[in-house]
């Protein structure tokens, strides 16, 4: 299972992060730190994988934005791994053209969009469509 | 794309943009928290908009990294809130802010509850996401029920019932015990006949958290997973939207596969058939594409259906297939696949004999080795250390060291810890194990662990053949000019034993050996210290004629050290120094250290003793991964693939009883008839090697009967014969399998620890680990099959006594070979009483049927949690308990005696609270604890002893509480306690583990101690 999901830039800020394991803020804080020290400066010829304590992190870079997956060591990575890049995919339909900038003013959003996409660190929905329909009905409510 | 909608939050945002620096950051973060507070102050001046505005706002902070705890009752109020805008900020931000161990969210649970069960499909789905996101056990409690129903409801629209699958998912992985499941096999079948993707792939994700834990139930379900594959994999009979770059979900047919790894087999022919199908057209269907996200998405695929396969124990052909594929996957230069290559041929290694196959790519993975990408490296190096056998041993510790001078410093010690058990396990003959672990503390000292020393030095002395070619290369390493310091104890040790066997060559005159050692002295610390002591006592005691001048040397030295401040330094010299001047004595007192009696290795079982911490058992752990995390003992049987068994190598050898009498023997003939020294010949040798490499020289203790006691050799006392009478009747003692330990003696050190070996013999270790909060009790038992063979008709029977409900999870028939299984033992205290649990415990090894009866640690102190309370607290409430049978005294008579201080230390390990001072006479003692079970309240309980300082084998005991029974109960058991008390209750006071390397002559019990300390073992074991 996912135990948390990051998304931080090259500076370590963190513009979304989601837990589906009860962590005290401190070793959140910790975490985060720890995550991006261990991805920001890896080659981009490296693998998408790397130990993190009794875990494994599964990280994807796009632009300056590193989307970061701590899953079981037992997970299958690459399968996580596209599971980045689909929620990207939603990202980037639902924003059109999704940067840095929509995901820090709109961060709200973004947990909302997450939601719908991972419930419980396990996956719910793979259809791009199902959740852009599901944030059009939300929006509506709104 | 528009900006948040709400321009007060856009607004902030921008402003923490625009900071400069972090204090900016920071000032501007607490002008806009201190408004957020004020207004909240006033909140019926707050609009539900104004309040979702701070409540996001909040969230934000929180993300900068900010401390918002005085915002949680606000976002969680909002939960309540009305209309759906507000009631959804509360719901998220409340589950990014709160986890679920924070007590706010009980104020919730209501709310939550109304909206899972309410009509409303919105507030429906906000609850469930945030159950399933940050429920915890009172979720599971009130709501599961509720969340089962919403899952198969045909009212319900797919997008609550995949949300109802994952949030019923999170609740059943943290507290199975109270999601009730029984009867869901059935409907998981049906929810597996789902249309809709999103649900479907959410139900396989229970799926697998429900077969993970009770496979059996979940037979039913099999075939519909086959179906699902085939309907994925090869009619590609999905819904457009639902593949991914062409694939047909590659997320639902990993996860298909996933479940259906934990089911042990497919027995129905057809089935199996049909999935073969589907899994070799995925094994050869998928080509390497240029497009990442589509390789990625069908590799994925690929890999899980490598592990089913392997897990499938497919044909030879196909199990070929796959080692081919892997192969080629090692090879490529694209990382990721490469990786994963790696890594699923070490899962390979553990499920199959492809062994000799895998062997054909150990340049190629070498190579990666040494590859830049450290997570590269490290599956390779697991991969190295799995296919590693006695024919490539030498290749691959040679790559080890090699890479050693240049791996960076988070892998060195790993790395020299597995080189160090490769050297060991596969050696082709023990100077090429000597060779390599010297040169490991020359390239990487600091790395190289105590345990890696002492093993080699256990090594040494057990073999006679190794100790001139040891001793000459120790003197060789002294002559380099900077040495490490492990390497000075190592070199001083062996020349110290084994010094004398150069003696005609160049340089390694007494004399000589003993000024090379001595330049290091002034360089070392205080522990390397006392083993040069050690040394130069061992030289002396070897130069025969003496010779005065090294002589006065060092007795100078000695002399030197008597004022150390050490006192292990100082107790060393004056011992020394004495012995050293008996003369011919001294020959026999400092003899050569006796072999060492086997023991498994302590490097293999740190090497395994990794935490794996995963959602579900992983399906490959599950089968196999247990088989080589319980390397229980050194004598690695042969594996398949020829290597030598360890024995082979005369190594050492098992110890059966008889050859225990040899040494035993050997070892008392030995013994001088020494009046000071006969304290020490009924000190075991301590299974803690720290003590014996470091204890005192060779004063021969011979190898005690001790070491492996008998369960009759006993105490004596009235309770042991209780023990061996009642739990375990002389009838069925029919066994022919001796216990290894004391099962006694193991059970009382349980009482007062909350893990440890409850019981073993050579072909089974049950461990225990218990967790035990108010009346509540969770207890593990890991049963570990020894053997390479499997165990059978493996049962447990839980014979609770009338106060404990007891509840075990089912125990396998089978224990695979070297697997060690895990079976949870729920206990809940009623009442209080006395009354020990009693596992009847049997299984079949061959044609022998073993049964033992074990008691179980579940006693009463386990329900007692100590309280200190002060002298204003425990007076009036001790006045206030009068009499009988509230309040009990008695006089007992024919306590062990013991001195006030220890007494209080066996109180406090048994929960009972000492007060000190609280009695004004130091005489007496008074404790106090709270006791729990499920028909009283939590229940204070006062103790109050008074010694006798003239006869300490009497007191006097008055116990008080609020209820008779529990009162009576606990004082006949502190009675029991003080009226006999087991030696190895004595752990928890002195903790056994940083034993220091006394001589037993100073701490006589501590040795019995470590050697009984099950903790240590099973530390590793877990």
């Amino acid at each position: 299972m996912i135990r948390f999901i990051l998304l931080q830039n090259r500076q370590g800020k963190t513009r979304l992060a989601k837990y589906y394991v009860p962590l005290e803020d401190s070793e959140k804080h910790k975490v985060e730190y720890e995550v991006h020290r261990l991805v920001v400066n890896r080659d981009p010829k490296y693998t998408n994988f790397v130990e993190f304590r009794t875990h494994k992190v599964i990280y994807r870079r796009y632009a300056g934005l590193f989307f970061s997956l701590c899953v079981d060591i037992t997970d299958n990575e690459l399968a996580y791994l596209e599971c980045i890049h689909l929620f990207v995919e939603i990202l980037d339909h639902f924003f059109s053209n999704v940067c840095e900038l929509d995901l820090v003013f709109n961060f709200h959003k973004v947990y909302l969009i997450l939601d719908e996409f991972i419930l419980a660190g396990e996956l719910q929905e793979t259809s791009k469509r199902a959740i852009i329909e599901r944030m059009g009905e939300l929006e509506k409510l709104e | 794309m528009a900006m948040s909608g709400m321009r007060g939050l856009s607004v902030f945002i921008s402003d923490i943009r625009n900071c400069q620096n972090k204090e900016q950051e920071r000032h501007r973060v607490d002008k806009e928290l201190g408004n957020i507070r004020t207004r909240f102050k006033n909140e019926k001046a707050l609009t539900p908009y104004e309040k979702k505005k701070y409540v996001w706002k909040m969230l934000y902070i929180y993300m900068l990294g900010y401390d918002v705890d005085f915002g949680h009752m606000e976002a969680v109020s909002l939960i309540s809130a009305p209309k759906y805008p507000e009631k959804q900020v509360g719901y998220i931000v409340t589950s990014s802010l709160l986890n679920e161990n924070h007590d706010f969210l009980r104020l919730a649970i209501n709310t939550v509850r109304n909206d899972i069960i309410g009509r409303n499909e919105t507030f429906q789905c906000l609850a469930l996401t945030m159950v399933g996101n940050i429920g915890g056990r009172e979720f599971a409690e009130s709501l599961a029920p509720d969340v089962q129903k919403l899952l198969i409801s045909s009212s319900c629209r797919p997008l609550v019932r995949k949300k109802a699958a994952l949030c019923l998912l999170r609740l059943y992985r943290k507290n199975p015990d109270v999601v009730n499941v029984d009867g869901w096999a059935d409907r998981m079948a049906q929810l597996l006949d789902e249309r809709d993707l999103g649900v479907l792939t959410s139900s396989m994700s229970l799926l697998v958290a429900l077969v993970s834990n009770h496979h059996d139930a979940y037979w039913s379900c099999l075939p519909k997973c086959v179906k699902i594959l085939e309907r994925l994999a090869r009619n590609q009979d999905i819904p457009q939207e639902y593949t991914y770059y062409g694939i047909p979900s590659p997320w639902l047919q990993v996860k298909t596969m996933r479940a259906l790894q934990y089911f042990p087999t497919i027995e129905d022919p057809n089935t199996r058939r049909s999935l073969f199908e589907v899994l070799q057209r995925i094994l050869m269907g998928t080509d390497v594409v240029k497009n990442v996200n589509k390789n990625n998405a069908s590799h994925a695929v690929l890999f899980e259906a490598l592990a089913l396969v392997m897990h499938l124990d497919a044909e030879k052909e196909m199990m070929s297939q796959c080692v081919a594929l892997l192969g080629k996957f090692i090879a490529v230069r694209e990382p990721n696949i490469r990786y994963l290559g790696l890594e699923n041929m070490t899962r390979m290694l553990m499920v199959t004999d492809v062994q000799d196959i895998i062997k054909r790519h150990q340049a190629q993975i070498i190579t990666s080795l040494k590859d830049p990408d450290i997570s590269i490296r490290r599956r390779a190096l697991d991969l190295l250390y799995g296919m590693c056998d006695i024919s490539n041993a030498k290749d691959i510790v040679e790559e080890l060291l090699q890479y050693l001078s240049t791996a960076e410093f988070a892998m060195r010690e790993e790395l020299s810890l597995k080189a160090a058990i490769l050297a060991e396990k596969f050696a082709p003959d023990l100077s090429w194990y000597v060779d390599v672990i010297l040169q490991l503390i020359d390239k990487a000292g600091d790395f190289v662990s105590d345990d890696i020393w002492f093993r080699v030095v256990q090594f040494v002395t057990n073999n006679e053949d190794l100790q001139p070619y040891a001793a000459a290369k120790a003197r060789e390493y002294l002559d380099k000019p900077a040495i490490h310091e492990t390497m000075v104890k190592v070199s001083a040790y062996i020349l110290g034993e084994f010094g004398h066997l150069l003696a005609r060559r160049p340089g390694c005159s007494p004399k000589e050996i003993f000024n090379i050692i001595h330049e290091k002295l002034p360089t070392v610390s205080t522990s390397t210290v006392s083993i040069l002591l050690s040394t130069y006592a061992k030289i002396l005691m070897h130069t025969q004629p003496p010779d005065p001048e090294l002589q006065n040397q060092i007795w100078a030295i000695f002399k030197k050290y008597e004022s150390s401040i050490e006192v292990e330094i100082q107790q060393r010299a004056v011992e020394y120094f004495t012995l050293s001047r008996k003369g011919e004595d001294l020959m026999d007192i400092l003899a050569e250290m006796p072999k060492f009696p086997e023991r498994e290795s302590a490097l293999i079982r740190k090497a395994e003793d990794t935490e794996v911490d995963t959602a579900e058992q992983s399906a490959i752990k599950l089968r196999t991964q247990q088989q080589s995390s319980s390397a229980l003992v050194v004598t690695d049987q042969p594996r398949a693939n020829g290597t030598l068994p360890v024995s082979q190598l005369s190594l050492v050898k098992m110890p059966s009883m008889s050859s225990n009498v040899d040494d035993n023997a050997a070892g008392q003939r030995l013994t001088p008839e020494n009046g000071t020294l006969n304290k020490e010949d009924s000190v075991p040798p301590s299974a803690d090697l720290l003590s014996d490499l470091l204890g005192p020289l060779a004063i021969e203790g011979p190898p005690s009967s001790s070491v492996h006691p008998q369960p009759s050799t006993n105490l004596g006392s009235e309770e042991t014969v209780v023990e061996t009478t009642a739990i375990v009747p002389a009838g069925e003692q029919a066994n022919a399998v001796q216990p290894i330990g004391n099962i006694a003696e193991r059970f009382h050190a349980l009482c007062v620890k909350d893990s440890g070996v409850l019981y073993e013999d050579p072909h089974i270790q049950i461990g225990i680990k218990a967790e035990w909060k108010l009346h509540h009790g969770h207890l593990v038992l890991f049963l570990g099959n020894k053997n390479t063979s499997p165990l059978v008709s493996v049962q447990a029977i839980i014979l609770p006594p009338a106060h404990l409900k007891m509840e075990l999870s089912l125990v396998p028939d089978t224990i695979p070979p070297r697997a060690q299984v895990q079976c949870p033992l729920e206990v809940i205290n009623l009442h209080p009483s006395r009354d020990v649990a009693v596992v009847d415990f049997s299984y079949k090894f061959g044609n022998n049927m073993v049964n033992v009866r074990l008691r179980l640690p579940a006693v009463l102190n386990k329900f007692l949690q100590p309280i200190t309370i002060s002298a204003e607290e425990f007076f009036p409430q001790w006045r206030s308990l009068t009499g009988p049978p509230l309040k009990l005294q008695e006089v007992v008579r024919g306590v062990r005696p013991l001195p006030v201080l220890e007494m209080a230390n066996l109180f406090n390990s048994y929960h009972l609270a000492v007060s000190p001072g609280l009695d004004p006479n130091p005489n007496n003692l008074v404790a106090s604890t709270t006791f729990f079970s499920e028909s009283t309240r939590p229940m204070l309980c006062l103790i109050r002893i008074e010694t006798d300082p003239a006869d300490r084998t009497q007191l006097r005991m008055t116990v008080a509480s609020g209820d008779p029974t529990l009162t009576f109960e606990l004082k006949e058991f502190i009675k029991e306690q003080l009226v006999s008390i087991p030696t190895v209750t004595r752990p928890p006071i002195q903790a056994p583990t940083q034993a220091p390397p006394a001589p037993p002559v100073a701490q006589p019990a501590s040795n019995p101690a470590a050697l009984q300390d099950p903790g240590a073992m099973l530390a590793a074991l877990l």
